[in-house]
C-alpha cells in the first residue's frame, strides 16, 4: 500500500517538537546575521581602511628619471647627448633566485657570483644597485632570467661625441646624471630637468604589472645651444695640441671669440681628457686652464697701457718716447729692453714691444687713472661667462701702487688674468672702443658692451697692433694669407714662490681681418720647453693657423691681397723683452 | 521509441526543479569565479566543469534510487569508511604535515570525505532502526558512531573536516530528539574540558585560533591568510571592483584563490551586493532543504534531509566566516563554488539524497 505524505502527524516519534525548530531557526538567523554584520563592517564601514591596506600592497610610487637636455654648438651640432641605459637593482626581501640563476646573472653582469649572492640576499637593505648603466641589450638578458625581486631602472648615460676636444668646456656628469664640471655643472638646473614619479601596480613578487598614472611627469631637461662652433673648436684644439707638443710645453690654452658679439666660438686646452672614459682622470687634467687659471700676461697688456694714455691725451701715436737705450731705472730697479733703442714713437713701442717705452707711458698717468682704465677694461673681474671656478684675475688697489709697480704693470707684470678675460679685453679694438660681454651661450643678438675708449683711440691702437705682425714687429709669424692681422705678443717669466724664474708663458692675442675684425684668437703656451719660448715664436704660428682657417671657414671676405705675407723677420727681431 | 519529450521527462523525474535551479546557479557562479580567480586559466575552469559533470551524474543516480537502497547501504559504507580511516592512520601518505590521504594503487583517496556522507547516513539508519524504542542508550551508541570517526579525522589532523562531520552528526542527534538536558550537560562538559582540548590541538591549529584574535601580530606569517581575506573582502566595498578587476586576487596577494578563499575573490569583485546575492542563493538552497525535510515521510529520511541541509549551511557559514575573519582558518571550501572534485561530489550526493527523499516519498512501502 502506498502511504501519503501527511503521515508525519501520525507518527509521534517523528514529529519535531516546535521548540527544536525554533532553536534551529534562531541559530540559522544568528549565523546569517553574523555574516551580514561582518559584511557590513568590512565592506561598508571599514572598507576605506581595508582598501588602503590593499592598495598599500600593490601600489607603489617609482621615480622616473628626466632626460637630460642636449648640449649643442651654435649650428646644432651635438656636443653632449644622453642615451638611455638600464640600471639593475634588487629589493633583497623580494628576491627569489636559484643558485643557477645567480650564476647566470653574475655572468651577464660580469660580477663575482659569491659577492653578487651576498648583495642580492642582504635583507638588511631595501634597495641595492647591482650594476649601473648597463647597455639595453645586456639588460634585456637580465630580464629574460626572470628572477623575482630583480628590477631595472631607466637611467641616462651622457655621451660626448667631441671627446677630449670639448671636454674642458662641457665638463661631465656623474653616474646620477648630475653635472660635475664645466657647462654640465654651470647649467645643471636647466639641463637636469626634474625627475617625475609614477604610480605602478606591482604583484606579490614585485613585478610591475601596470603603469597606473603618472603622479608627476618628469620635467625633461632643456636643450642648450652653446656659442661654440665645433669646426673652429676642432681647429683650435688641434693647433693648441700641436703647439704644446712641438714646443715641449707643459700646457696650452686657446680662446676664439666672435669679435662683434662676444660669443666664445672655441675654447680648448691641451693636455685634455676623454670624458667618455669613466675612470677618474687626474684632477689636474680636468681644469679648464683658459678660464680657471691665472697667468701674468706680459706684453699683451701694452696695448691697454697705450690706449689709456691716448684716451687721457697724454700721448699721440706719433709722440716720441725716450727709450733710454734700453735701460730705465724706476725706484731703484731697472727696466730692460731686448732691442735697445734711443727713442721710439708710441706706435713703435707697441711694434717692438719696448718695456721702457711702455713704462714711461704708464708713468705719465696718475695711478688711479691707469687703474680706472684697466678696471673698465675688465681686468681684475670675472667675465660673467658663469663658467664654474672662473678666476677673477688680480688688479691691485692703485692706492698701494709703488711707481715701479705701475711701470711693470704697463707690460703685464704684477697683474694677472685668465685667457678668456684677456681675449675679452681685446674686443675693444674690434668694436670702436666698446668691450663686449663674453658668453658661452649662443646669442640671437650681440651682447651689450661698455664703451671703454673712444673710437679714435681704439682704431689708433688697432693700427699699431697691425704693425706688430709686419716686418720689424715681434710677430711676423702671425701673418695670414689674404687677411690683415692686428695682434700682440707676450712673453712673461713665471712666478714661482714670489720669485720670477726662467720659465715662460708665451702668448699671442690677435684680431682679423684688421680692417673690420671678425674674430679674436688668444693663445697661451705654458712653459715651452724647447729653445724657443717667445710669444712670437711659440704662440703666433698657432694663432695664424687657427685664425686663417677659421676666417676661411666663415667665408670672411679678404681684406688683403693673397700675396700679403712678407718674408719672416730674422728670429732675433721676434725676440721681445721679457 | 521514446520521444525527446518523454526522455526529458524521465531524466527530470526525480530531480527537484527548485533545488536544481538554485544549485545550478551556484555552480555556474563557480565556473565564472574560477575563471577570474585563476587569471583566466581555462584548464582550471574546464577541470571544475568536469568535476561538476561527474558530481551531477552521481546526484542523478542517487536521486533516482529509492530510499531503502540507501538505507541498506548505510552500514557497509560506514564500515568501509571506518576501515579506510584506520588504514589512513596506519599507512596514510603524509603531505603538508597531515596524514589524510590513502594510496590505493590507482589513486589517492581522502576517506574523511566519504565519512561526510557515511556518518549521518549511519546515524539516521540507527535511529530509524530503533525508532519505536528510543532510549538514552541509543543516543549514546549514536554519539559513539559519530565520535569515533571524528576523533580519527581530528588526529590526522584535519580540524575542518572533523568539525563539519561532528556538526552533521550532531544535527542528526538534535533532530532525533536528544534531550535538552543532555545537550546542556554536554555543553558544560565541553566548556570544562576546553583547556584540555586546547592542549590536544596542534601548534598550527592553536595559531590559527590565536590569529583570529589578532591577525596583525604575524601579518606575513600565520596571519597572512586571514589578513589577505579581510583586505580582499573589504576592498570590494559596496558594489565591488568589478569582474576580473580584483587587485588582491589578480596580483597574487590572495592565497588559495580558487579553493578555500574563493569567497574573497567574489567579495572583492562584486562587493556587499554580490555577497547578498550569494547569501540569498544559499538561503534558497537551505530553505528548499527544510521544505523537503518537513515533508519527509520517514524518520530516516527526515533525519538525513535535515542533517544534509544543516551541514550545507554549516559549510557555507564556516567558509565565509573564515574568509571574513570571524572564524579560524580551518580549510573548509565554499560549498558548490570552490574548486575541487571531492567536495563537489560529496555535496551533490547529499543533494541527490534530498531529491530522492522528496521524489520517492509517495512510493515508500509501509
Amino acid at each position: 500500500m502506498i502511504q501519503h505524505s501527511n503521515s508525519v502527524q501520525t507518527n509521534g516519534q517523528m514529529a519535531l517538537p516546535p521548540w527544536r525548530s525554533r532553536v534551529l531557526f534562531v541559530l540559522l538567523l544568528a549565523g546569517l546575521g553574523g555574516l551580514l554584520v561582518r559584511g557590513i563592517y568590512l565592506q561598508g564601514i571599514h572598507n576605506d581602511f581595508l582598501q588602503q591596506k590593499g592598495a598599500a600592497r600593490y601600489s607603489r610610487e617609482i621615480d622616473i628619471n628626466a632626460h637630460r637636455g642636449m648640449i649643442s654648438d651654435r649650428n646644432g651640432e651635438r656636443l653632449a647627448i644622453s642615451t638611455p641605459v638600464e640600471s639593475i637593482w634588487v629589493s633583497p626581501q623580494d628576491v627569489e633566485a636559484t643558485p643557477k640563476q645567480v650564476m647566470q646573472l653574475a655572468l651577464i653582469l660580469g660580477m663575482n657570483a659569491e659577492e653578487l649572492r651576498k648583495r642580492m640576499f642582504d635583507t638588511s637593505r631595501d634597495f641595492i644597485y647591482l650594476k649601473r648603466q648597463l647597455p639595453p641589450e645586456q639588460a634585456e638578458k637580465v630580464v629574460r632570467l626572470g628572477i623575482s625581486g630583480v628590477s631595472l631602472k631607466r637611467e641616462y648615460r651622457r655621451y660626448y661625441p667631441g671627446g677630449e676636444v670639448t671636454s674642458h668646456l662641457l665638463g661631465f656628469t656623474d653616474v646620477d646624471d648630475n653635472g660635475q664640471e664645466g657647462i654640465e655643472l654651470a647649467l645643471q638646473s636647466k639641463l637636469g630637468g626634474k625627475a617625475g614619479s609614477q604610480r605602478v601596480i606591482k604583484d606579490r613578487r614585485g613585478h610591475i604589472v601596470e603603469d597606473v598614472a603618472s603622479v608627476r611627469a618628469p620635467k625633461e631637461g632643456s636643450d642648450i645651444a652653446l656659442s661654440l662652433d665645433s669646426k673652429i673648436q676642432f681647429l683650435a684644439f688641434r693647433e693648441i695640441q700641436q703647439a704644446v707638443e712641438q714646443h715641449k710645453a707643459k700646457a696650452g690654452s686657446i680662446v676664439v671669440l666672435d669679435a662683434k658679439s662676444g660669443e666664445v666660438l672655441a675654447l680648448a686646452n691641451w693636455p685634455s681628457y676623454n670624458p667618455n672614459n669613466r675612470g677618474k682622470p687626474n684632477v689636474n687634467l680636468l681644469r679648464n686652464h683658459a678660464v680657471t687659471d691665472l697667468f701674468e700676461p706680459g706684453s699683451t697688456m701694452k696695448p691697454f697701457t697705450v690706449a689709456a694714455a691716448l684716451e687721457l691725451g697724454k700721448v699721440t701715436p706719433n709722440t716720441i718716447i725716450n727709450t733710454e737705450h734700453g735701460v730705465y731705472a724706476v725706484g731703484g730697479r731697472k727696466i730692460h729692453d731686448t732691442h735697445p733703442e734711443a727713442s721710439l714713437t708710441v706706435a713703435q713701442v707697441i711694434q717692438k714691444s719696448s718695456n721702457v717705452g711702455a713704462s714711461k707711458i704708464a708713468l705719465s698717468m696718475k695711478p688711479e687713472q691707469f687703474w680706472h682704465s684697466l678696471n673698465e677694461n675688465g681686468f681684475g673681474s670675472q667675465t660673467g661667462c658663469e663658467f664654474p671656478g672662473e678666476a677673477a684675475g688680480r688688479l691691485r688697489d692703485f692706492a698701494k701702487w709703488r711707481p715701479i709697480e705701475q711701470a711693470t704693470m704697463s707690460y703685464g707684470n704684477g697683474i694677472s688674468v685668465n685667457l678668456l678675460q684677456l681675449a675679452r679685453a681685446y674686443t675693444v679694438f674690434a668694436n670702436s672702443g666698446v668691450m663686449k660681454t663674453v658668453t658661452l651661450l649662443k646669442q640671437e643678438t650681440p651682447t651689450v658692451g661698455v664703451q671703454v675708449y673712444s673710437a679714435t683711440t681704439a682704431h689708433a691702437v688697432r693700427d699699431m697692433l697691425e704693425m706688430v705682425v709686419k716686418p720689424g714687429g715681434t710677430a711676423p709669424l702671425a701673418q695670414i694669407t689674404g687677411y690683415r692681422v692686428a695682434g700682440k705678443t707676450g712673453t712673461a717669466h713665471k712666478l714661482e714662490g714670489g720669485q720670477y724664474v726662467n720659465k715662460y708663458v708665451a702668448s699671442f692675442v690677435g684680431l682679423a681681418p684688421a680692417s673690420n675684425p671678425r674674430l679674436i684668437v688668444a693663445v697661451m703656451i705654458n712653459e715651452p720647453g724647447g729653445a724657443e719660448y717667445y710669444g712670437g715664436q711659440v704662440a703666433a704660428p698657432a694663432f695664424s693657423n687657427v685664425m686663417g682657417a677659421s676666417l676661411r671657414l666663415l667665408n670672411v671676405p679678404n681684406d688683403a691681397p693673397l700675396d700679403n705675407v712678407m718674408q719672416p723677420t730674422p728670429a732675433d727681431l721676434i725676440a721681445e723683452e721679457v | 521509441m521514446l520521444t525527446k519529450r518523454e526522455l526529458q521527462r524521465r531524466f527530470m523525474a526525480h530531480l527537484d526543479p527548485i533545488l536544481l535551479l538554485s544549485i545550478s546557479l551556484l555552480m555556474l557562479l563557480s565556473l565564472v569565479l574560477i575563471y577570474s580567480a585563476s587569471d583566466g586559466n581555462w584548464v582550471r575552469v574546464l577541470g571544475q566543469f568536469v568535476n561538476i559533470l561527474v558530481a551531477f551524474a552521481a546526484m542523478w543516480i542517487v536521486a533516482n534510487m529509492p530510499l531503502h537502497y540507501l538505507m541498506r547501504s548505510a552500514v557497509p559504507i560506514y564500515i568501509l569508511g571506518m576501515v579506510l580511516l584506520v588504514c589512513v592512520a596506519l599507512f596514510g601518505d603524509i603531505s603538508h604535515g597531515a596524514r589524510r590521504w590513502l594510496n590505493i594503487g590507482i589513486a589517492t583517496i581522502q576517506p574523511s570525505e566519504l565519512m561526510k556522507i557515511a556518518v549521518p547516513l549511519m546515524m539516521a539508519w540507527y535511529f530509524e532502526k530503533h525508532e519505536a524504542t528510543l532510549t538514552l542508550k541509543n543516543y549514546f551508541v549514536a554519539a559513539l558512531l559519530l565520535l569515533l570517526p571524528v576523533a580519527l579525522i581530528a588526529r590526522q589532523p584535519d580540524l575542518g573536516t572533523s568539525v563539519l562531520i561532528g556538526a552533521s552528526g550532531f544535527y542528526v542527534l538534535f533532530l532525533a530528539g536528544l534531550s535538552w538536558r543532555i545537550m546542556l550537560g554536554m555543553a558544560v562538559i565541553a566548556a570544562a574540558s576546553a583547556p584540555f582540548l586546547w592542549s590536544m590541538l596542534h601548534d598550527y591549529q592553536r595559531h590559527r585560533i590565536l590569529m583570529l584574535l589578532d591577525p596583525s601580530q604575524d601579518a606575513l606569517g600565520k596571519g597572512y591568510h586571514t589578513i589577505q581575506g579581510m583586505i580582499a573582502v573589504g576592498s570590494g566595498g559596496l558594489l565591488g571592483k568589478g569582474y576580473l578587476n580584483g587587485t588582491q586576487t589578480h596580483l597574487d596577494f590572495l592565497p588559495e584563490r580558487t579553493t578555500d578563499f574563493i569567497f574573497a575573490v567574489w567579495s572583492e569583485e562584486f562587493g556587499f551586493l554580490g555577497n547578498l546575492i550569494l547569501l540569498g542563493l544559499y538561503i534558497f538552497v537551505i530553505g528548499r532543504g527544510f521544505v523537503i525535510t518537513a515533508n519527509a515521510s520517514t524518520y530516516f529520511t527526515r533525519l538525513m534531509a535535515g542533517s544534509i541541509t544543516l551541514t550545507f549551511f554549516t559549510y557555507a557559514f564556516v567558509n565565509m566566516g573564515m574568509v571574513s575573519g570571524i572564524l579560524p582558518v580551518v580549510g573548509v571550501p565554499l560549498p558548490l563554488v570552490s574548486y575541487g572534485g571531492t567536495s563537489m561530489l560529496t555535496l551533490l550526493l547529499g543533494f541527490g539524497m534530498l531529491m530522492s527523499v522528496h521524489s520517492h516519498k509517495q512510493l515508500v512501502k509501509t
